[in-house]
């Protein structure tokens, strides 16, 4: 079962007219939830319930349809990201190298699931494919910097850097 | 009509252009087997359970979605199409909780009766990771299973097209998907209305309502307990369905003579409350129009449809008539009139509905529904017509078999106005035969009010008495009464007085009534044959308007004086809140 962010919403009043003026604008087009809750990423990052309210709202549409979408496409995160955020690479070189463990790992250490981000909006966790970096296998990014040849016993120490 | 030529397993047919593989099949005798479609409203294609072998395709075609052509061939009983059919079944019995000893469902089950009739010999043909089963049963009124759930989104299609509320839908996807409501709220915090209407076209056991029948059986069985029983208007039109009888069979009396044999200690009809809510609801109405009151009037007996009024559309909540509805005008009178007039505790009475309903068992336990005072609520329990039969069979009755016996007189006699109040269009009609009596003072030289009567989700019609026009619509579905009060709103529509009945073709298709699988669904007017058993009823009756019932003239001239009184006020009308809209 799915657990939702615990970080504040910070939406702003631009934000919201910026959103709100858009599904004025398309909400008698038909199949317009997907490109409205597409819009709602754009603008906000995420899609909290507080937006997908203003989507539903906006639309007409039940809540629950709204959610239902934005549940079935992986492009929609629910959680915001955080100012760091944390991508554990699972694809097939990384993964025979145990990168699944240091994921599981970092989920333990932050206590958040992939995809959710800290109570504080620190660090967000996601997984990757491949990122072209084989050979340092198993990888993890935060933001820009590149971590390789991951063991798990130096997690602790990474993450104390930011 | 336009017809196209066909042959379905080499037999020549005809069907209109237009139609599916599955109508044509159905007229020329052949029942092809459906899970996920529901005919106008889950038309998705999704289960592949219909499966036919058309010839010239490629792929099977599914037979609820696919178009007839001229000079089709359609094969729908070959070993490819029957091994596809079983394989189907297989794959959905490789994620599903197969308790069928202890589902609520068991015996009535779609997906049970097709592995049984596909020869599925196995139960594990598929064998691998079971979802994690969540149960919610936050809600009073019902419990969703999802380990029980075969996703063919037939209860999110009758949430959201038939009820406009669309609270429910399915969520994720892949391995993960299973209906639940918007950020997994619990349905308790939702603004799920209570109607029911996704139990009864659910297919499997994943939707059902609170077994409540536990605690009538305590109350049966608790020698310090009056244990007393009212039946809704529409229970004797339905309950035969449970035994085996035709649908729209009319099983009053079996329906009594079960009850008396259960141990109740009064068998009453709700229709005599039926009677009571039409004094004082045309009452109400003729004040309102007399003193300029708000307008249009709108019924308040259907408890999904309250909920659904105080949550979608709080505006017209001065609109909604302050009478309770007659389960509970029932279960006031009971511990009140009926507890002075045999000398009871109220406290000690224990008042049980059987009603077509699910909203009936959140409505018990509303705020403003106990007359007799805080702690005593009017109704104890309410139980559907489907828990009624469980009763009735674990007592052991043989149904069809019972003598046909009647209500006990001390809360027992209706008129034909408080029968049909179980069928959309009833309760206007039951109220205009009061109310325009009571304008022209004169007898009507006609009862029936046709023009109200039928199934179609929003009927209108024009009355003229003693000189006012009375402009009345009548809708059941909550998705149409949200149109119809949209279009009033917008002054589109003027009326003086609405009848909602919150479910398609009124109290007859309730939540809480029996089901019947899709394959009755999809091709019998359900509504219509049920909803024939009450007008039939109130045809043949002499006594046919609720104000001409002694029993009301009784109470009234006895206990409360006349409608509308203070007395009458306080026991039989309430209140209403607006609700927040959440999740
Ligand atoms: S839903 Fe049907 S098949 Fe599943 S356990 Fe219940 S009775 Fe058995
Ligand atoms: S009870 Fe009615 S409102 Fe509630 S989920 Fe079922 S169909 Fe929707
Ligand atoms: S709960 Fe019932 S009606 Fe709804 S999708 Fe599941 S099986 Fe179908
Ligand atoms: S598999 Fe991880 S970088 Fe290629
Ligand atoms: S696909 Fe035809 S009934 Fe489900």
């Amino acid at each position: 079962m799915r657990r939702f962010s615990s970080v504040p919403f910070s939406g702003t009043q631009e934000q919201e007219q910026q959103l709100t003026s858009w599904l004025e604008q398309h909400k008698d087009m038909p199949g317009a939830a997907m490109p409205a809750l597409q819009k709602a990423q754009e603008i906000y990052g995420y899609l909290p319930i507080e937006v997908q309210r203003m989507v539903a709202e906006g639309l007409g549409k039940p809540l629950a349809e709204i959610y239902g979408i934005s549940t079935f496409y992986s492009q929609f995160s629910l959680c915001p990201k955080g100012a760091y955020k944390i991508s554990v690479c699972l694809g097939t070189a990384c993964y025979v190298k145990g990168s699944g463990k240091i994921y599981e790992k970092l989920q333990e250490m932050l206590n958040i699931t992939g995809g959710e981000c800290t109570a504080d909006g620190k660090f967000s966790l996601d997984a990757c494919r491949c990122i072209g970096a084989c050979g340092l296998a198993p990888v993890m990014t935060i933001n820009d910097d590149v971590y390789g040849r991951l063991t798990g016993d130096e997690l602790e120490e990474i993450l104390s850097r930011y | 009509m336009e017809m196209v030529n066909l042959k379905i397993n080499n037999i020549p047919c005809q069907a209109p252009a237009g139609s599916t593989i599955l109508e044509a099949a159905h007229a020329a005798g052949i029942e092809i087997p459906t899970l996920c479609y529901l005919k106008e409203i889950n038309e998705i294609g999704a289960c592949r359970i219909c499966v036919v072998e058309v010839k010239g395709a490629r792929a099977l075609a599914t037979a609820c979605v696919y178009p007839v052509a001229e000079g089709m061939e359609v094969f729908t009983n070959t070993p490819k199409v029957q091994a596809a059919r079983k394989t189907n079944l297989e794959l959905v019995l490789s994620t599903h909780n197969q308790d069928c000893l202890a589902c609520a469902r068991s015996g009535d089950c779609e997906l049970q009766r097709l592995c049984r009739e596909y020869g599925v010999d196995k139960t594990n043909a598929f064998e691998g990771e079971m979802p994690e089963r969540s149960v919610d049963d936050s809600a009073a009124h019902m419990t969703r299973d999802n380990s029980k759930c075969i996703l063919c989104r037939r209860c999110v299609a009758a949430c959201a097209k038939n009820q406009g509320v669309g609270v429910i839908n399915a969520l994720e996807r892949g391995f993960e998907t299973h209906i639940g409501c918007a950020f997994e709220a619990p349905l308790a915090e939702s603004t799920c209305i209570s109607c029911g209407q996704c139990i009864v076209v659910c297919p499997t056991g994943a939707l059902h309502e609170k077994d409540d029948t536990g605690k009538v059986w305590d109350a049966l069985n608790d020698p310090r307990k009056h244990v007393i029983v009212q039946t809704a208007p529409s229970v004797r039109a339905t309950l035969g369905e449970c035994f085996g009888l035709p649908i729209g069979a009319n099983v009053e009396g079996k329906m009594v003579a079960a009850l008396r044999r259960l141990g109740f200690d009064g068998v009453f009809d709700t229709d005599f409350a039926a009677d009571m809510t039409i004094m004082e609801e045309a009452n109400e109405f003729l004040h309102r129009v007399k003193e300029g009151g708000v307008l249009p009037m709108i019924t308040s007996c259907s408890p999904g449809w309250v909920k659904y009024c105080e949550t979608f559309h709080p505006d017209f909540i001065p609109n909604l008539s302050s009478c309770k509805s007659p389960q509970q005008m029932f279960g006031a009178l009971s511990k009140t009139y009926y507890a002075e007039k045999m000398g009871l505790d109220p406290a000690e009475i224990f008042c049980v509905s059987i009603m077509p309903c699910t909203a009936k068992k959140f409505e018990v336990g509303r705020e403003d529904q106990s007359a007799a005072g805080e702690g005593v609520p009017d109704v104890d329990v309410a139980l559907t017509t489907r828990e009624l039969a469980s009763m009735i069979r674990r007592a052991g009755l043989r149904f069809a078999d019972l003598p046909d016996e009647a209500f006990d007189p001390a809360m027992g006699e209706a008129s034909g106005a408080g029968h049909i109040f179980g069928a959309t269009g009833g309760v206007m009609e039951a109220a205009l035969r009061t109310a325009v009596e009571t304008l022209t003072g004169e007898s009507l030289a006609k009862l029936d009010f046709t023009e109200v009567r039928g199934t179609e989700g929003v009927k209108e019609a024009t009355y003229e008495a003693a000189g006012l026009t009375v402009r009345v619509c009548v809708v059941s579905g909550t998705a149409n009464a949200g149109k119809v009060l949209d279009a009033v709103r917008a002054g589109e529509k003027q009326y003086d007085f609405i009848e909602v009945m919150a479910c398609p073709g009124g109290c007859v298709n309730g939540g809480g009534q029996p089901t019947q699988p899709a394959s009755v669904r999809n091709f019998v007017d359900l509504k219509a044959l049920r909803a024939k058993a009450l007008y039939d009823e109130d045809a043949g009756m002499g006594l046919r308007k609720s104000h001409e019932n002694p029993l009301v003239k009784k109470v009234y001239a006895e206990y409360l004086g006349e409608p509308g009184s203070e007395k009458a006020h306080h026991i039989l009308h309430t209140s209403y809140v607006v609700r927040e809209r959440q999740f």
